[in-house]
């Protein structure tokens, strides 16, 4: 019989993205080859990649929820975007730290103010704050509109960050046009797109425990609220 | 510091942060399901003292 609680989707989804994570690792240092130019630190640029898929790609549910928020006022659909911003916001910072890793041998410096890391930079701190409005405003409504409003707005920080490495004059490579001194292989690009899936379900399987998490709050709130009025 | 160092410090970074969400999720959820059985515990204590109390 299933226990309450129980949830077996979950965690067979959690199963997997470690599974699939793990290939990825192995790709990573086994299969991909050394490149030509940056040497063994290029390995980075695996899981730094798909890092910042899965920060935007968390930053865009935000929005597609703050949408469904205005247009439903279905609570579920703030807590998908609550939930969507907590793992977006560690996937970004993620990004942030492993690139300034991979900068310091290939560049020479940690951290430079070029424009995509600049925006990175800025939308890490957008996001920071879309925690702090949330805490700042009372009424679970209010608080629910206010910030589908900001998750909307702050979206423009994602197209932003991808095409600021074409709009811009910018030192950080393209993986797509293989600018900025990086040779891509076709086992690198296998292992890229191994990567990219094992965060994908990664950021699926952390989605599903921080939206239970979110629902198991409400269900408190409503059994507090019950025994008040007992 | 090398390169190999680098690409160490960066994996190292990803399972760091990946473990603490995790963690935080978990110990949030452990507390709460905590909470929850406790209240739950209490409503049905307070529903058979009522029930009790009606039969006299």
């Amino acid at each position: 019989m299933r226990e309450p609680g129980q949830d077996r989707l979950g965690i067979a989804l959690t199963g997997l993205s470690a599974v699939v994570l793990f290939v990825a690792l192995g790709m990573a240092f086994l299969y991909a080859p050394r490149e030509a130019t940056m040497g063994d630190v290029q390995r980075i640029f695996y899981f730094h990649v798909a890092s910042a898929w899965v920060g935007f790609f968390a930053f865009f549910v935000t929005f597609l929820a703050g949408v469904g928020y205005l247009a439903r006022g279905e609570r579920q659909w703030d807590i998908l975007a609550l939930s969507s911003v907590e793992i977006g916001l560690t996937f970004i910072a993620m990004t942030v730290v492993t690139g300034s890793l991979w900068a310091r041998p290939v560049w020479g410096t940690y951290w430079t103010w070029e424009p995509r890391l600049t925006i990175s930079a800025v939308q890490l701190l957008i996001y920071i704050a879309y925690g702090m409005l949330r805490a700042a405003i009372d009424g679970p409504r209010r608080k629910a509109r206010f910030a589908a409003v900001y998750g909307i707005v702050a979206f423009v920080t994602v197209p932003l960050s991808w095409f600021a490495i074409r709009w811009w004059r910018t030192i950080h490579p393209d993986i797509l046009t293989g600018g900025g001194g990086m040779a891509i292989t076709s086992r690198m690009v296998h292992t890229l797109l191994v990567s990219l899936a094992a965060f994908t379900l990664l950021y699926a399987s952390l989605l599903r425990q921080r939206v239970r998490l979110e629902r198991a709050t409400d269900a408190l709130a409503r059994l507090r609220a019950r025994i008040e009025t007992t | 510091m090398s390169n190999l160092l680098y690409l160490l410090c960066a994996y190292i970074v990803f399972w760091a942060l990946t473990f603490v969400l995790v963690f935080s999720i978990w110990v949030r959820q452990r507390r709460l399901e905590r909470e929850i059985a406790a209240l739950q515990a209490r409503l049905e204590e307070v529903g058979r003292g009522k029930g009790v109390a009606s039969e006299r």
